[in-house]
């Protein structure tokens, strides 16, 4: 065998296949030449050695004719290595059981760290209250401008839209049965009620909650966590808190904003398409809608908030020391919440109406 | 002397690997005391552990005093009134800018008047070789050696007794560390601190440390100074001090 030019590791694919086109089994000796080469790798290295390797368990003789004393000495680094350093380890195969068993205990763990999350919640709940002073004002306010206040315009957006399509839709329904002015009754319950919170509790969660998990993640990656605690801020206080209770304040005022916007979407289409005028539209509305259906719209704010705002907090602290585990907590971070709150939605339907409110 | 900081017996945990198995050492006043070991042997742990940030498994660690086992709150929050920290990159607070940086502490926890704390601020920043025009800069819009500079000011602002440092001069140009080792030099000096270090760099652990603990197969196995280390059998000692730099 004669190689020659530049052996490197681009080439040594290529030598691979021509060997294995010769039958080895019949020969007796080769002869490895390397005098034509005029760089020699590591990679060729090793692939040299290798082959002798194989030609001695084959009991064929080799001979290597070297006249390049940097290719003697990289064959002999090679070979020195191979005889102290240990086999990569394999990764170890694992049944499905284990498995199984692993990720159990995992969700496991994660239940209970969430719980023990909650736990330090309410005691540093207790630490807020017992002063005045520890409340954070300026980080609360901080707060309801960042995930509140600029979540206005879009809020608007989404229910006047839910509001446009559910009466639309609606319409087209109720204008077979001549029933027109029934739309009134069917979107001041359907929105008071059910959409303008769920929908805003949805876009909180998507623009807010992943904001909260995004921001605790990249501090706990740039340690500003760690200086935090050492200087004696606790990030409960400073950080978890101020978000959490800013959320609280603000989701019944983003849902009283969705609640008008939602309905101002309906008067506009029960207009247009169903001949119902804005004075009549809100005159009805004052007649059949109870207030209560309000107050059960606003209620769920506060829930959902505490929801939204814990589960992005959890989530951002639950980061670990590398950037991706940032996008993997932020995502569920909004999966989590969304499905909570839907969760909550659900227990409340149940509990509102068995108390026949 | 005075012993600032006592260690007896630390062991740690990793889920299934040992980390320290009882680690005893004893960091006395007005020294700069340095943590050094094959990278992965837990320094950092260590000095983690040291300033509460990590929980150990076994043993005791007594800081300025107050044991860390078994320290209560308002204790612990005092405590951590006492000491500044160091971090390896910085951690300053992305969101504030220099000087908010290094007031938050005074503004949180004194209630020094705006323009007191202004002027401890431009006092501070200047003493770690910044200049006062960098007090408004982002923490995102400085260099490596000015974030390590400005977090140095910040770790100082409470006037601390003791200082912890984690890899101070990791990350930066030769130059600049030189001039990181003697400002920690003159700060000592000036302000009688008490210094704990993690460092890898080998100039740095000459110019600047008193006494240092190495820590080798979750031991140590070696404390005190540097002069007489190389008596120590040990392969790690032999390699990494085997070349003393110059000076």
């Amino acid at each position: 065998m004669k190689f020659q030019g530049e052996f490197t590791l681009y080439k040594v694919n290529t030598y691979q296949k021509e060997i294995d086109k010769i039958k080895i089994v019949k020969l007796s000796k080769v002869e490895i030449d390397l005098r034509g080469v005029s760089y020699f790798d590591t990679a060729a290295s090793i692939f040299i050695n290798s082959l002798i390797d194989e030609f001695a368990k084959k009991s064929i003789s080799v001979e290597l004719l070297i006249d390049n004393d940097d290719i003697l000495e990289t064959i002999k680094l090679v070979k020195n290595s191979k005889t102290h350093i240990e086999e990569l380890p394999k990764p170890k195969n694992e049944n499905i059981l284990y498995t199984m068993g692993k990720k159990t205990y995992l969700y496991y763990n994660g239940f209970l760290a969430f719980m023990a999350f909650l736990g330090k919640l309410f005691i540093t709940k207790f630490h807020y209250m017992k002063s005045v002073k520890n409340i954070r004002f300026k980080e609360i306010a901080f707060e309801i401008n960042e995930s509140a206040i600029r979540a206005l315009g879009i809020i608007a957006l989404t229910s006047f839209l839910i509001g446009l399509v559910v009466a639309y839709q609606s319409a087209y329904q109720l204008k077979i049965y001549g029933a027109n002015i029934f739309i009134v009754d069917m979107l001041g319950i359907s929105i008071l009620r059910e959409l303008a919170p769920l929908m805003t509790a949805i876009v909180i969660a998507g623009r807010s909650g992943s904001a909260f998990t995004a921001q605790i993640g990249a501090m706990k990656i740039t340690q500003e966590l760690d200086a935090m605690r050492t200087m004696g801020f606790d990030p409960y206080i400073f950080l978890v808190m101020p978000r959490i209770i800013a959320l609280i304040i603000a989701m019944p005022i983003l849902i009283f904003v969705a609640d008008m916007m939602g309905i101002f979407g309906g008067i506009l289409v029960a207009n247009l398409d169903l001949g119902i005028t804005a004075q009549l539209f809100l005159e009805r509305f004052n007649e059949v809608i109870a207030i209560k259906h309000f107050y059960i719209g606003i209620l769920k704010g506060p829930f959902f908030a505490f929801l939204i705002a814990s589960i992005g907090v959890y989530r951002g602290l639950m980061v670990k020391d590398d950037t991706q585990s940032i996008g993997f907590n932020t995502t569920k971070s909004v999966v989590e919440s969304i499905f909570a709150v839907i969760v909550c939605d659900a227990v409340f339907s149940i509990i509102f109406t068995n108390l026949g409110i | 002397m005075q012993s600032m900081i006592k260690v007896r017996g630390v062991k740690t945990i990793f889920d299934e690997r040992i980390v320290h198995d009882g680690l005893n050492l004893s960091v006395d006043k007005g020294e700069i005391y340095g943590l050094i070991g094959p990278s992965g042997c837990g320094k950092t742990t260590l000095l983690r552990e040291m300033v509460m940030l990590q929980e150990f498994h076994g043993g005791s660690i007594e800081v300025l005093g107050h044991n860390l086992t078994n320290i209560g709150q308002k204790e612990a929050q005092s405590l951590r009134r006492e000491w500044g920290v160091l971090f390896q990159a910085g951690a300053l607070f992305s969101s504030l800018n220099l000087k908010e940086n290094i007031s938050l502490p005074l503004i949180e926890y004194t209630g020094l008047s705006k323009k007191m704390i202004d002027e401890i601020v431009k006092f501070k920043i200047n003493l770690v070789g910044l200049k006062s025009a960098d007090a408004l800069l982002y923490p995102s819009q400085i260099s490596g050696g000015m974030k390590k500079k400005a977090a140095l000011a910040r770790a100082l602002a409470m006037d601390p007794k003791l200082v912890f440092l984690d890899e101070p001069t990791s990350g930066l140009d030769p130059i600049s560390a030189r001039d990181f080792d003697s400002l920690i030099l003159k700060l000592k000096e000036l302000l009688g601190l008490t210094i704990v270090m993690v460092s890898h760099d080998l100039q740095s652990i000459y110019d600047t440390l008193d006494r240092v603990a190495i820590i080798d197969e979750k031991k140590i196995i070696y404390e005190g100074s540097l002069k007489n280390i190389k008596s120590t059998k040990s392969k790690f000692i032999q390699t990494f001090f085997s070349n003393t730099p110059r000076g």
